[in-house]
């Protein structure tokens, strides 16, 4: 359990410190702006209780809007995130595999269900970023098409970052 | 009152939901103004820290053209001594000698948080009101004009940039002095802005510099850039004109707040001039 908590702190603070000192710095053709560190709760175990599971989305929100001086965005996008989650973690997952599957990681869950679950949940999240950040009807264009591609990068990212962490043991 | 808290557990993660939502979106609409002082932003202690930390680092990057531009802003500079003076004395007669006296006071200071990516760009710098910044002043680099401080910390300061949906500053033709507005345009391009409201009569040519206007809170004749396209919107009863900018944004490196002197005493009459009619 407590092995669970610590990689999950760490993760944490490295996911935050990537987003805000690389990713940030990054944007293709100013159209095209990864966010990476929605990985801390697409990561987080099945068995999180609920109330923790939208408090720790809200702190990882607050604390990215902290660097990015957007109070409140990142946060109201996270906890939406975490409730797609939720629901997309109830519709597909069978409540008995619980105990052997304890966090919806790519080497765990193979590579179909993680893709379909990074892809709607980043779909999601940024649909809803981009749109609260303008909130005007007159961009829309625009803001669609970050939103499209920004979602792309973001998910190429989450990939290749459960390919790297891939351990082939877990799978069974 | 059994069914509904049976109701309210099974159901859990949508009350949770709304209870997060609502209060992020409360603090969303609240603070993202900048009206209010607020402790989540770039400016509190943790986060101003580390992103001053980071630029340490980033700064030894660009030391080479930081320097050229700063060798090249000296040489323009003492072309101009003058120009950012303000003439004291009211003669009859001519007098070639004129006493002047400090109207614009500059401030150097270090970028140390900068984005041009978003819908609406804020800068942070490493000076705050303890070296005498407050809300409202303008803020140029040595290439041109690069927003105004919005938010004033102890040791830190947030400017909104040029490159904002709010942003707009009085601006004119060099050559004609026809006056017009520049605001960031829906092309999200960093380089480009727009030049509108400009009279029909003029006749703007492409290459043209745009300068700051005497109705700005800058000093007139700063740069902002040069015409870069006549027509990028038809239609309308004023001139539209695209500007390419002067300041490269993503390469921000240090700039200069500008303490207008006069800003109270002319806030102070503006006011007084509205209450008389």
């Amino acid at each position: 359990m407590s092995r669970v908590l610590i990689i999950n702190f760490i993760r944490f603070i490295i996911l935050v410190f990537l987003q805000v000192f690389l990713l940030k710095n990054i944007s293709l053709y100013n159209v095209s702006t990864p966010f990476l560190y929605i990985l801390f709760i697409l990561l987080l175990p099945f068995e999180t209780p609920n109330l923790l599971l939208f408090a720790l989305a809200f702190i990882l929100g607050l604390t990215i809007d902290a660097f990015y001086d957007t109070p409140g965005l990142h946060a109201a996008a996270c906890v939406l995130l975490a409730f797609v989650r939720v629901l997309f973690i109830s519709i597909t997952v069978q409540k008995e595999g619980f105990d052997n599957e304890p966090e919806p990681t790519l080497s765990i869950m193979g590579f179909r269900w993680f893709f379909t679950y990074a892809f709607t949940l980043t779909l999601f999240h940024h649909f809803f970023l981009f749109n609260l950040e303008v909130f005007r009807f007159s961009e829309i264009q625009y803001t669609l098409s970050r939103f499209l591609f920004s979602s792309i990068f973001t998910v190429f990212l989450i990939i290749l970052s459960g390919l790297l962490f891939f351990r082939k043991k877990e799978r069974k | 009152m059994r069914n509904l808290l049976i109701f309210i557990t099974k159901y859990n993660a949508f009350f949770l939901f709304l209870i997060f939502e609502i209060s992020s979106l409360i603090i969303y609409v609240k603070y993202n103004s900048f009206q209010k002082a607020s402790f989540i932003n770039s400016t509190n202690e943790v986060t101003g820290n580390l992103y001053a930390r980071a630029d340490e680092l980033k700064s030894y990057l660009t030391l080479k053209e930081v320097n050229d531009s700063l060798a090249q802003a000296n040489a323009r500079l003492r072309n101009q001594l003058r120009s950012s003076q303000y003439a004291d004395t009211v003669t009859k007669k001519q007098v070639t000698d004129t006493v002047y006296k400090q109207q614009y006071e500059y401030i150097v200071a270090k970028v140390i948080n900068n984005s041009v990516n978003k819908r609406n760009n804020y800068l942070t710098i490493s000076r705050g009101s303890d070296n005498g910044i407050a809300k409202g002043m303008g803020v140029i680099s040595d290439k041109g004009i690069v927003g105004k401080v919005v938010f004033v910390g102890k040791h830190m300061a947030i400017i909104q940039s040029l490159l904002h949906k709010d942003s707009r500053f009085s601006a004119m033709l060099a050559d004609n002095k026809e006056i017009g507005y520049l605001e960031w345009g829906d092309s999200m391009d960093p380089d480009k802005a727009l030049l509108v409201d400009v009279s029909n009569n003029a006749q703007p040519k492409l290459g043209e510099l745009v300068v700051s206007s005497d109705l700005s809170l800058f000093p007139a004749g700063i740069p902002l850039g040069r015409v870069s396209n006549l027509k990028p919107k038809v239609g309308g009863f004023f001139l539209n004109l695209e500007v390419k900018l002067a300041v490269d944004f993503s390469k921000l490196q240090y700039v200069y707040v500008i303490d207008n002197r006069f800003a109270q005493e002319q806030a102070a009459l503006e006011a007084k001039e509205e209450k008389d009619e």
